[in-house]
């Protein structure tokens, strides 16, 4: 993977959220939490950054990194879609769902589509099982999903965010 | 609240916003506005109500009238018609599937009759995000009768005899966890609340978190009185933002009261609580596991001994317990040990709340006394098989626990019953399934997710889980043998035997149960490659039956992938090279012209 330089801006933003916490290595979940929602993703520069603000190491950093799913070292879409597959979706037919934005995106889970507009996660249950299956893009939330719908969902953000 | 007359309660759980419940209760504040009724009817956003299956859920208090899948655009209707008029509004009240008549209140529906809301109390009552009315219902009296009545032996005493077991899925009894943990001598000690809910398919504790925060903090701050300990942390998942919310919510308005913080009630108890948010990793709900990423580490669990309550958090003594058995030390502390042992049966007391959900017509949260049978819980209170179907199984325990059957459907539900049956309570998922579901997929499906969760410190679990997918994955294929079938249960029970934690002793249940209640299924697939419950897709094909088709094009207009062909009035052909096998043309045809072989 090539390296990339990080901006004096982002440098800034991690040391900030570091020094928020103490540059306190305990905190480490805690602070990886908040440089995520600043630059969307995890990229290895910015762990090794975060290890040296916390004076920790950088296999510590990245092994925590890649331990938890809630983190993630590519940057997701601009719509990054959700599916959830936790077992009430499961069984109401999340999988064939999956499939089908798997198809029209042409895309595998956890990438992102050429153009940065959209991503393919999986959810381990938003907690909406009354609504199965669930799939969500951004914070939008599609309950009783079918195949069928797929098409229309990925319509509505291809020329930008609905209206609503 | 004395001043108004009438209550419109709305729905803000997760499930409920996700339909919009929060543009629903603006409207209704509009529509009072317009009708200058905000004085005399106030709108309270509330916790969930359990009835997800229908939501976004609204009742009106004094009547109970209880109004389901009501939109933003209903909210002018309600108050008009409702508020106004005094007269119900026939399309939003619920219908009973099976009398199939309208229920005019919450109070004669099947879903709420054979509840016992003990740990849910205040979840769809008052609004989580006022504690002058978690006050109103007798929160925080049993903080107030702890510290100026009881020493913290006597509390002790009084939750063991209780019988409150961890609600989790463990099952070990609070009361003796507490002692230990008041026993262990050191200069710091925690309280942790472990509100990791990772059961794919359970929402219990977020709901709780999310309609009632206030009982967590109330019954942390007890604990932390009984085992010594002025800290408390709340470890949380970070895919929560509005049970996250409310919580912080609340943790302010206590400190305000003096309810947290230093000197609290002015008897000279200290006690705060900080939250840990954890980040997606199904292992941390195993206590071992979960202290380790509050220390910002892996989430890898130990050996045990030491247990928490000796070394945990910062290898001080820390007593660990779930949102759900929290949520039951008030009321037992308020209405004394006597009244909660009463529920329940010999060796579980009290409630349960369980998140149903599947092929069930009322998904949502329940809560009913222990010994309950399965059959109640799905057939009463969960309203039967969606669509009519036939009820095949119900999983219990997630991802550890087991897939029971018709047989079952008469035990009384408490933690040793379900280990007895070869599944467990867990921390309350229950997942109904119904004559479509493989139960081998279902198997696949769960060891997929312990797979993709397991940690990998011990090989068991790391390896051992790996070889029982790719078996499954091969019997799904078409591939399997009948040897394959053996080697699952060895292998599985050598996995349960070997692994270090919860989590592999647990992951090879569900193979285990349905191999034992689902044999013939099993059998099915690599004896004759069939899949019964037309599931598995490499052993299956859809064909068109050509004396049957009508050619009304609908299959072919419907096919997501243009495999079906055909012209107008005469029989069409689906290309098998294309076919996805999703299953629309099955769905879609009218004339029963689409067989599965």
């Amino acid at each position: 993977m090539p390296k990339i330089k990080l901006a004096e801006k982002t440098i800034n933003i991690v040391k900030e959220i570091c020094a928020k916490y103490d540059n306190n290595e305990g905190e480490l979940i805690n602070v990886l939490h908040n440089v995520q929602a600043k630059l969307g993703y995890l990229p290895a520069e910015v762990q090794e950054l975060i290890a040296k603000e916390l004076n920790s190491s950088v296999a510590k950093v990245y092994g925590v990194v890649t331990f938890y799913s809630f983190f993630t070292m590519t940057p997701m879409g601009e719509f990054p879609i959700s599916i959830c597959m936790g077992t009430a979706c499961y069984v109401r037919g999340a999988e064939q769902v999956l499939d089908e934005f798997k198809r029209q995106l042409k895309l595998e889970i956890g990438k992102t589509t050429e153009d940065g507009k959209f991503s393919i996660s999986c959810l381990r249950c938003v907690g909406a099982c009354g609504l199965a299956p669930v799939v969500m893009v951004g914070e939008k939330v599609y309950g009783r999903v079918s195949p069928q719908q797929v098409r229309k969902i990925i319509a509505e953000y291809q020329d930008g965010c609905p209206s609503s | 609240m004395a001043d108004y007359k009438m209550h419109i309660m709305v729905c803000g759980g997760s499930g409920c916003r996700a339909s919009e419940s929060d543009k629903l209760t603006q409207n209704l504040d509009t529509a009072l506005q317009k009708n200058g009724l905000e004085e005399d009817v106030q709108v309270v956003t509330t916790g969930c109500f359990g009835f997800c299956e229908k939501g976004p859920v609204v009742k009106i208090l004094p009547d109970n009238t209880f109004y389901t899948q009501v939109t933003p655009e209903d909210a002018e209707k309600i108050v008009e018609e409702h508020i106004i008029k005094g007269r119900q509004i026939k399309h939003l009240l619920y219908e009973d599937p099976n009398a199939k008549e309208l229920i005019p209140d919450s109070k004669h529906m099947d879903f709420y009759k054979k509840q016992v809301r003990l740990a849910l109390r205040n979840c769809g009552f008052i609004n989580p995000e006022n504690i002058d009315e978690y006050i109103a219902r007798d929160g925080y009296a049993a903080i107030g009768k702890c510290l100026s009545e009881m020493t913290p032996e006597a509390v002790i005493e009084e939750i063991k005899e209780s019988g409150l077991r961890g609600r989790g899925g463990g099952g070990f009894p609070t009361g003796l966890k507490w002692d230990i943990t008041r026993k262990s001598e050191a200069d710091q000690k925690y309280v942790v609340c472990n509100a990791d809910e990772g059961d794919p398919g359970a929402f219990m504790d977020r709901s709780i978190l999310e309609g009632d925060p206030h009982t967590i903090i109330e019954a942390m701050a007890i604990c932390g009185y009984c085992i010594g300990a002025d800290k408390g942390l709340v470890y949380i998942r970070a895919e929560y933002p509005l049970a996250i919310e409310r919580l912080k919510i609340a943790l302010d308005q206590a400190r305000e009261y003096g309810l947290l913080g230093e000197d609290i009630l002015g008897t000279g108890f200290n006690f705060d609580i900080e939250l840990k948010y954890g980040a997606g990793a199904f292992v941390c709900g195993e206590e071992t596991a979960l202290i380790h990423s509050m220390e910002g580490l892996r989430g890898e669990p130990t050996f045990k001994p030491p247990f928490p309550s000796v070394s945990g958090y910062n290898e001080k003594p820390t007593n660990v317990n779930n949102v759900e058995t929290f949520a039951n030390i008030p009321v037992i502390i308020n209405k004394g040990a006597g009244f909660f042992s009463q529920i329940g049966t010999g060796s579980s007391k009290g409630t349960k709340v369980f998140a149903l959900a599947g092929k069930i017509n009322n998904v949502g949260l329940i809560e009913v006394p222990m010994g309950t049978t399965l059959r109640e819980v799905i057939f009463d209170i969960g309203g039967g098989i969606k669509d009519g179907k036939k009820f095949k199984a119900v999983q219990t325990g997630g991802p550890s626990g087991g897939c029971l059957t018709e047989a079952h459907l008469d035990t009384p539900i408490d933690f040793d019953n379900l280990i007895k049956v070869g599944s467990m309570m867990g921390s309350g998922g229950m997942i109904v399934m119904d004559e479509d579901d493989c139960m081998v997929a279902v198997a696949k499906f769960y060891l997929e997710f312990t797979l993709d969760e397991s940690c990998g410190k011990c090989s068991p679990c790391r390896v051992g889980n790996k070889r029982l997918y790719e078996i499954l994955d091969k019997i799904t294929q078409g591939k399997g043998t009948k040897e394959d079938l053996d080697k699952l249960r060895l292998l599985g029970n050598v996995v349960k035997d070997t692994s270090l934690c919860g989590l592999g002793q647990t992951s090879p249940n569900p193979i285990l149960s349905t191999l034992d209640n689902f044999y013939d299924e099993y059998l099915a697939h690599v004896e004759d490659s069939k899949c019964v419950a037309g599931q598995c897709k490499a052993l299956m094909q859809y064909k068109i039956i050509p004396d049957a088709c009508s050619g009304c094009t609908l299959c072919f207009r419907n096919c997501p992938v243009g495999a079906i062909s055909g012209e107008r009035k005469s029989p069409h052909f689906i290309d098998q090279s294309i076919c996805i096998k999703c299953g629309v043309c099955y769905e879609k045809c009218k004339f029963d012209a689409i067989e599965i072989v």
